[in-house]
């Protein structure tokens, strides 16, 4: 790492990356005041993509809006409905039969290593090195023709109902998925090889980007960027939902608070995942994937309900505000990667612009998911 | 005179077409080998392989317009990519290829090569100053610095193989490491030299050549991640066509070079046929490993590339110059 330089005023000029730029991963906007190749102010522009998904949620009935929830996040999707459904579930006293919960938990887990998969080629990527991108999109591949065998879609998922599934999960997609894990254990054992060993790699993220706790809490991050900075706070263990508290897993700490952290953290994320799944399909119950007693029309009594979950990205919430009727008075959707960014513009001071990049690729922004 | 002159001609028209020749199908065997790394087909459409793609993307820059953007200063724009090409073709004139094919050796050839190689960054910095963009202007502040650092290395190192051959002419130094490859400078054991650390020598050439020719993973002039394509983010249609053709014809020299200074030319490592063919075999092996490293690693940082050239190969490159001088005296 290099240290910032004194800086004279009338020495800046302003740089804007984005809403069109290789290393903004989509339409965010980062107006950037340099110095020479120094960064001396950052400020992230959003809303490029702005879809209303919330004002939406207001408009449409409960199951209309089930779709809305997937095009918030195209690379970790599952994650993101099953927020939604969980909480529409806990407001309408809906049961879900075992069965149905422990697919979603294996579909959400095969989702989010499909996330980080992508997260991982395009961020080596961003540092220059290509090659990995495609063996990252090759295994993602396998994850999407289970799922798409399965749910019908590859990226936008529609797959969860209030109260349980669309499809029930047969035994080809049993042993894909079983084939799968083995697959991808050495695939993650070849992606160490050859990127996490690298001595460009290392020197490029080691130091880079240090995030402090009290940053981190401060903005509320959560997901890799916490828990890279010594935050040990997962969801799916600290405010257990869903089966998880069924499964044995861990979840992976570091304390650095460098991108080097933030990415050994998701790899071991997916070797986490890895286990899930396994423990999953040991244990899936026989029964039906819906209940048998299901309201016609999803009324939720009148009441504030909240339901986070950990998605590929962080800790997601849903906060839903039911006035009684069939559709919600309030649906407020706190995306995870919306905190995640904010840190971006006061950590990146002083940072050479190449850098910064770095660690705007370490933190994971999906920009859908920020505006929403 | 008149014979002279159809000599002259020859030799630049073949020159150029050896470079153009090069750099169109370095261009086809980049992507072949990209994809091969990355377990993807690659271009295999047109024609067999694929090999018709390198004239198919050249008719097409060829039928695009030069788009000119506003502000831009009209005539260095212009000059840039030309002057990106110019200092490659003009290097092959002087380039040994074996005993008989030469366009024409002087004896001063190293000295010229890296003159007109030292040229070539200046269509970076025109390029980036002219294109009135940013990340151009960015992307030709870093050229200028990575071709000081990494110039300086390769000069100390190419003084060391000239004091060993005491010649600047590239057929003498050949001739002289032709005897075996023990005679190679790249393993000095029974030449004029015994320095071990020539391995070292050549290692800093090669990273230098990497560093010059702006490849990964010094490929910090380009950077698509950070500077959405560097000095030609305003190129298009052959402007861009005659950037990305230089920046292979200079891969080709520098391989050349690389071959001539430290791995004997076109000798035969067994002292059995010496000629061209073990000339372009060594070529072609250096070039392959470019395009290996390229898609292997990922890119440095602009201070660590700054640090690598003054802090390590500088020094290093130093030592070894004093040490072969020492070991020229003593034996």
């Amino acid at each position: 790492m290099s240290s910032p330089i004194q800086l004279q005023p009338d020495e800046t000029f302003v740089l804007n990356v984005g809403p069109q730029h290789p290393a903004t991963h989509g339409v965010l906007r980062v107006k950037m005041e340099m110095n020479g190749e120094y960064i001396v102010n950052a400020e992230t522009v959003i809303g490029y993509i702005h879809r209303m998904h919330e004002k939406m949620g207001e408009n449409k009935t409960y199951p209309q809006y089930l779709m809305n929830l997937s095009r918030m996040d195209y690379l970790g999707a599952l994650g993101y409905s099953h927020g939604h459904v969980l909480v529409v579930e806990k407001a309408a006293g809906i049961e879900v039969p075992e069965r149905a919960e422990y697919i979603r938990a294996i579909m959400v887990e095969l989702n989010r290593v499909a996330s980080h998969l992508f997260w991982f080629g395009a961020f080596v990527m961003d540092l220059g090195g290509f090659s990995p991108l495609m063996y990252a999109l090759q295994d993602r591949e396998y994850i999407l023709d289970m799922l798409e065998a399965v749910t019908g879609s590859r990226l936008t998922y529609c797959y969860f109902r209030f109260g349980g599934l669309y499809n029930d999960i047969d035994d080809d997609f049993i042993d894909a998925a079983r084939r799968f894990i083995p697959r991808m254990r050495k695939s993650l054992i070849k992606y160490d090889k050859l990127v996490t060993g690298n001595i460009i790699f290392r020197k490029r993220l080691e130091g880079n980007a240090l995030l402090s706790k009290e940053t981190c809490r401060k903005y509320g991050a959560s997901s890799a960027v916490a828990r890279g900075s010594g935050i040990n706070f997962d969801v799916r263990k600290n405010e257990p939902y869903s089966v998880y508290p069924d499964f044995d897993f861990d979840v992976p700490v570091y304390h650095e608070g460098d991108s080097l952290a933030r990415y050994m953290v998701r790899m071991e994320e997916m070797e986490q995942s890895l286990r899930i799944i396994e423990q999953g399909l040991d244990k899936l119950p026989d029964g039906p994937i819906m209940p048998k007693k299901k309201p016609k029309l999803i009324k939720p009594p009148a009441g504030d309900y909240y339901q986070a979950v950990e998605t590929a990205r962080g800790s997601f919430g849903v906060r839903l505000v039911s006035d009684g009727t069939k559709t919600p008075y309030r649906l407020k959707l706190r995306s995870p990667t919306y905190s995640n960014m904010h840190l971006f513009d006061e950590s990146c001071r002083g940072m050479m612009i190449m850098d910064a990049l770095a660690f705007m690729g370490s933190l994971d922004l999906v920009i859908p998911e920020i505006d929403r | 005179m008149s014979l002279t002159l159809l000599n002259v001609i020859f030799a630049v028209v073949v020159a150029i077409a050896f470079a153009a020749a090069n750099a169109a199908y370095l261009v086809w065997a980049e992507r072949r080998g990209a994809a091969r790394i990355q377990r993807r087909p690659g271009p295999n459409i047109n024609g067999p392989f694929g090999l018709l793609q390198p004239p198919l993307d050249g008719i097409k820059l060829m039928a695009k317009q030069l788009i000119i953007p506003g502000g831009a200063d009209k005539v260095l724009f212009i000059a840039a990519p030309v002057l990106a090409m110019y200092p490659a073709i003009m290097s092959f004139v002087t380039i040994p290829f074996s005993d008989t094919i030469v366009a024409h050796n002087i004896n001063v050839g190293i000295l010229m090569i890296f003159a007109f190689a030292s040229t070539g960054s200046m269509s970076l910095i025109f390029a980036g100053w002219s294109s009135r963009n940013k990340y151009s202007m960015m992307s030709a502040v870093r050229a200028v610095s990575q071709s000081v650092a990494y110039e300086i290395p390769m000069l100390i190192t190419t003084i060391t193989v000239v004091m060993i051959a005491g010649s600047m002419d590239l057929m003498e130094i050949v001739h002289q490491q032709s005897r075996s490859i023990l005679h190679w400078n790249i393993f000095p054991l029974l030449g004029k030299s015994h320095n071990l650390l020539m391995p070292a020598s050549f290692l800093i050439f090669f990273i230098c050549t990497l560093a010059e020719t702006n490849r990964a993973p010094f490929d910090l002039g380009e950077a698509e991640s950070e500077l959405v394509a560097g000095f030609h983010t305003e190129y298009g249609s052959m402007g861009f066509g005659l950037f990305f053709m230089g920046e292979y014809a200079n891969i080709v020299i520098g391989a050349c070079m690389t071959t001539i200074l430290f791995l004997g030319g076109w000798s035969c490592p067994f002292g059995l046929f010496p000629g061209v063919w073990w000339f372009l075999l060594k070529l072609y092996l250096l070039i392959a490993t470019f395009i290996w490293i390229r898609w292997t690693f990922p890119r440095t940082t602009i201070y660590g590339l700054l640090n690598l050239s003054w802090k390590i190969l500088i020094p290093l490159s130093l030592v070894n110059l004093l040490l072969t001088a020492g070991l020229i005296k003593v034996f």
